[in-house]
């Protein structure tokens, strides 16, 4: 036997051209060497292909999997992968009291706590963040979020902590002062209840909070002013209030979330009441702050059923710029580039064809449901969910649907079976 | 037009409320203007009580854009003499602890220098009476206690319950201000008066430059290989493409639609 290597050149032919039938078979069946310690080896010999000239060529695509990890699920890889961040003995921490509104964590959230880890990571000594939830917490990965500790309380001497409450809160603070000493103390400057609570803490603690702060390191910060007109550069205080997008958010590690443990302070008075929140009139809402929109194009002919159906399902009226014109909407309910651009989470869209000066205007929707006639237009594209059908027999289904809703009892008469209808009422 | 209730709790003993009032400036422009959230709390105040509300201004401003509150209809304002750079905290905590009043309504932020809307807060410490943040309007008075409403996100509203004497921020959502007339403005009268205040020592060593366009944050696309990057941040980003429904009774649409609106918490 010779020991010469020979050549297969159909193999190498076919190793050369990626569009070649046989060509991830071939590369598949190249399974990577293991070693002897167990680590994969690769050999520098066999990666890539040599071109007719000569030229050595790298494949990165990599069909075979050789030499790189394969991403066949690139989310799951990547959330295996991530190292586990842990700080054993934290000589001081960075507290960072979260908004969490509907108990997750808001992009805002993230942004602050990702500039926590920056600010913990600058210091000399180990720092941990302590991640304060006060509220229900729906949010199970706050370590994933960049949270080394966790102060959770949902209620304080059977006070529930949701709604408004920001003196049994400012309460819980300093309990937490007094224990911990956070180096620094950072909110969120958000509507959603951060920028209240921050200007409150900084305030009890005579401490010249940075507000708006949006470029903040361990010496400097700089704040927006007045109408976001002028910029303020001064020394980073210890209480810091955030703007959005302060800092990006933690990737490439987990973080422990470890709970702490907190003495409850002593019960207090509060003397701001929270009586609820107040049923708003959806027709009241401004439409660029409105949540929820039912919006009516040129295909609604039925205008006394189209506000039927808005009240019933608690939305807010918008219209294209046709409806307008043609004089059944009023001017401050059209939407779009003319009119108002929406920020409304779901926006349902009826006889709407989706004018590119109309699908401006809804840009930042998140939800948008179409009802059309025509399977081709442009807002059947731009929709996450469309029914193909007649406004006017949709609108009349979704009030029966409603109504059936709100007294329990099937109003589907020729279909529904007798005896149950009778069950249910 | 008072709301009945109000007139009501007010028929005895009117309500005494000072509205803080500063001097704004335009966004674009950048002329000295009345201050769009200051004329709000302003206009509150004139709809909740038949006594005129007392304006107070902080510094030595003695030009139009102040001048402008006076043509909302009111008679006087008061203006405590400071430097610009002066702390106005003190000197305002000072005066309204020596004013017989229910009410101190303010902007939520203003809209020249720092504008951290940190001054509500530290005067209503400072005078020990709570502070409600973001009121838009006042529902009623009864026994000491005062009903507000508070803005929240997406237009809604909270009801909270106060006790009198406090501090409220006033919420761009709140009524906008009624126009200002002219000639009221420059026949009122403006008020002078000495007050102590001492030069805001915290600031001192801070800078103000003209605010930097803040950079945008792009979505870059992380691991993968180089072609999947790159294909990442080239391609076109489609039209999702989401569910069409073609098929089925109009019951069935119509609940497809009700379910997805349910599922998305805005039916309940
Ligand atoms: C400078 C400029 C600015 C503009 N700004 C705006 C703006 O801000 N906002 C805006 O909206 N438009 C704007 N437009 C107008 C825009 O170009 C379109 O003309 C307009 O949006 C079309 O409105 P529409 O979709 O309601 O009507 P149409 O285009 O007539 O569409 C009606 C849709 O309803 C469907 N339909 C018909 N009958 C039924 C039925 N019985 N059941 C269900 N569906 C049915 C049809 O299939 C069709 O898709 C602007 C135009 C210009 C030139």
């Amino acid at each position: 036997m010779s020991l010469r290597i020979r050549r297969n050149p159909r193999l190498e032919r076919i190793r050369r051209n990626r569009l070649h039938p046989e060509y991830t078979a071939l590369m598949a069946a190249t399974v990577p060497a293991i070693g002897p310690t167990g680590l994969r080896r690769i050999n520098p010999h066999q990666t890539g292909f040599v071109m007719v000239q000569g030229r050595k060529r790298l494949n990165r695509l990599n069909p075979g999997g050789v030499g790189f990890a394969t991403s066949s699920q690139p989310g799951q890889a990547q959330a295996k992968e991530k190292p586990l961040h842990s700080v054993t003995d934290p000589r001081g921490y960075v507290a960072v009291v979260m908004d969490l509104p509907g108990g997750r964590l808001s992009s805002h959230d993230r942004d602050v706590l990702g500039l926590a880890q920056q600010l913990a990571q600058a210091k000399d000594d180990p720092h941990a963040v302590l991640a304060i939830a006060l509220g229900d917490v729906r949010e199970t990965d706050l370590g994933g979020a960049g949270a080394d500790r966790v102060i959770q309380l949902s209620q304080l001497h059977t006070e529930p902590l949701t709604g408004y409450c920001p003196e049994l809160k400012l309460s819980i603070l300093t309990e937490i002062e007094k224990h911990y000493q956070p180096a620094y103390w950072l909110f969120p400057d958000s509507i959603d209840g951060g920028a209240d609570l921050g200007s409150r803490w900084a305030v009890q603690q005579h401490e010249r909070a940075a507000v708006q702060a949006w470029q903040v390191n361990k010496e400097n910060t700089v704040c927006r002013g007045g109408s976001q007109l002028t910029d303020w550069h001064r020394p980073t205080p210890r209480v810091l209030l955030l703007a959005p997008e302060c800092a990006a958010p933690v990737e490439e590690y987990r973080y422990e979330a470890l709970p702490l443990e907190l003495t409850p302070p002593e019960p207090i008075s509060a003397t701001i009441e929270d009586r609820g929140p107040v049923s708003v009139d959806p027709s009241q809402i401004a439409l660029s702050e409105a949540e929820f929109i039912l919006a009516a194009g040129n295909g609604v002919r039925n205008w006394d059923q189209f506000h039927q159906v808005a009240t019933v399902l608690g939305a807010t009226e918008g219209a294209s710029r046709v409806a307008v014109d043609d004089g059944y909407m009023p001017r401050h309910r059209q939407v779009g580039a003319s009119g108002t651009w929406v920020s409304a989470r779901v926006y349902l869209a009826v006889g709407i064809s989706g004018a590119i000066q109309h699908l401006q205007g809804i840009g930042q929707c998140e939800t948008v449901i179409a009802v059309n006639l025509d399977a081709g237009c442009d807002m059947v594209r731009r929709a996450d969910l469309t029914v193909i059908a007649d406004s006017e027999a949709v609108f009349a289904e979704l009030l029966n649907l409603m109504t059936e809703r709100q007294t329990g009892v099937s109003h589907q008469s020729d279909t529904a079976d007798e005896g149950e209808a009778r069950h249910v009422a | 037009m008072l709301p009945e209730s109000l007139s009501k709790a007010v028929a005895g003993q009117p309500l005494k409320i000072a509205a803080l009032v500063s001097v704004g400036q335009h966004p674009l422009s950048r002329r000295e203007r009345q201050a769009d959230q200051d004329s709000r709390a302003v206009e509150l105040a004139l709809s909740l009580s038949p006594q005129l509300p007392s304006l107070i201004h902080v510094g030595s401003a003695q030009n139009n854009a102040l001048r402008a509150y006076l043509g909302m209809g009111l008679n006087s304002l008061t203006v405590l003499n400071a430097d610009p750079d002066a702390d106005a905290v003190p000197a305002l905590a000072d005066y309204l602890r020596d004013q017989p009043l229910d009410i101190v309504l303010t902007g939520v932020r203003a809209e020249c220098g720092e504008g951290s809307g940190l001054l509500p807060y530290a005067v209503a410490s400072q005078l020990g009476w709570p502070m409600v943040p973001r009121i838009v309007s006042v529902v009623s008075i009864a026994d000491g206690h005062a009903d507000v409403w508070q803005a929240l996100p997406r237009g809604q509203r909270r009801a909270l319950r106060v006790p009198l004497p406090f501090v409220a921020s006033v919420d761009p959502a709140a009524d906008p201000a009624r126009q200002s007339a002219f000639g009221p403005a420059q026949r009122g009268n403006i008020d002078f008066r000495p007050c102590a205040a001492e030069p805001d020592q915290a600031r001192a060593d801070w800078e103000q430059h003209p605010a930097k366009p803040r950079p945008k944050r792009l979505a870059v696309a992380k691991g993968g290989t180089a072609a999947e990057r790159m294909k990442a941040a080239t391609a076109k980003p489609q039209g999702q493409g989401g569910q069409v429904m073609t098929e089925g009774t109009d019951r069935e649409k119509a609940e497809a639609i009700l379910a997805r609106l349910v599922a998305e918490g805005v039916v309940r």
